[in-house]
């Protein structure tokens, strides 16, 4: 168990038990989306003092921050318990092209340790990638009313015309940054 | 203790994204460069899971755990909404490779950075709450 656990978990075992996570929310009388959150924290915040769009009450969305302060727990559990190594395994023909934008270590950490790390904030790529990156999913995901969980998840399990047209739009914006994009931004 | 549940699920879940590895960066851009089937496979299969999940509450018509009928609110169907603010949170998934969810969990696996991503993200849904009237929908 404790062997199974410990390696990198197939597509087969993640996928189901997001869709068992977001049938638990809708059996205790909520829906599974993560980025309605960003909005909590900003009412949490006070921005419902300035804007009208903030002002409600937030407390009936207790159970979401619960749910995302749990995630953030989970992560901290499987990377000091069930990772022996944080190799990603990417495919062969990724790393050689991350090795050409200048990430030759690609895959041996989950995130590019050229980019996230608080000094790479004092660089115009490290602002942009990490700055402007999450404003864009900020403004996005609350202009289309969700996101990957809210949307792709949820939305598509209930066959929504409106989250099929959100989901494609998430690949114009994904496929348009990554081919065209990313490979100037990345070895700026 | 009525929100102890929310905790276990959101733990279970971060742990399932940490060790699919779905909260790489790596995965993300593999993904969108079409060179990998396992991101399809993770969303791929959790939505036949949710439809088949989704299907079954609306038929039998399940009740919630408080004992009213589970109500899936359908979303008002239109073109810029989704289009374009899915474009938009697109570019920023790609870029960062994160989306809201991985962002949180992230800070767990203790990319600390990722705290200025989510904190931007604050000011770019606080800026769409400010513009919104102005925007097409």
């Amino acid at each position: 168990m404790l062997e199974f656990l410990s390696q990198p978990w197939p597509w087969w075992v993640a996928g189901p038990i997001i869709a068992i996570v977001m049938f638990l929310l809708l059996y205790f009388g909520n829906n599974f989306g993560l980025s309605a959150n960003f909005r909590n924290m900003c009412s949490i915040l006070g921005a419902g003092k300035s804007c009208e769009f903030f002002d409600f009450d937030w407390k009936r969305q207790t159970w979401n921050l619960v749910f995302v302060a749990g995630t953030v727990i989970g992560g901290f559990l499987a990377v000091q318990f069930l990772m022996p190594d944080t190799q990603i395994g990417i495919s062969e023909v990724t790393k050689l092209e991350l090795a050409e934008l200048g990430m030759p270590n690609a895959g041996e950490e989950i995130l590019p340790p050229e980019i996230f790390n608080f000094e790479s904030l004092l660089t115009l790529k490290g602002i942009i990638i990490i700055v402007v990156g999450g404003f864009l999913v900020g403004f996005g995901t609350r202009y289309a009313g969700g996101c990957t969980s809210g949307h792709a998840i949820s939305g598509l399990s209930d066959l929504q015309p409106a989250s099929l047209l959100a989901v494609i739009g998430f690949f114009v914006g994904g496929l348009l940054m990554t081919w065209l994009i990313v490979p100037s931004l990345y070895t700026l | 203790m009525k929100y102890f549940k929310y905790l276990v699920l959101g733990t279970i879940f971060g742990i399932a994204l940490t060790k699919a590895e779905v909260v790489s960066w790596y995965r993300i851009y593999e993904m969108f460069k079409f060179q990998s089937f396992h991101m399809y496979g993770v969303i791929g299969s959790a939505v036949v899971l949710g439809i088949i999940f989704t299907q079954i509450i609306k038929r039998i018509r399940m009740k919630s755990m408080s004992g009213d009928v589970i109500d899936i609110p359908p979303k008002r169907f239109s073109y810029p909404r989704y289009l374009i603010g899915g474009a938009i949170f697109g570019l920023g998934w790609a870029m960062t490779g994160a989306c809201p969810g991985p962002m949180f969990i992230l800070v767990g696996n203790g990319y600390l950075v990722v705290l200025v991503a989510i904190a931007s993200g604050l000011l770019g849904t606080y800026v769409y709450g400010r513009i919104r009237h102005k925007l097409p929908h």
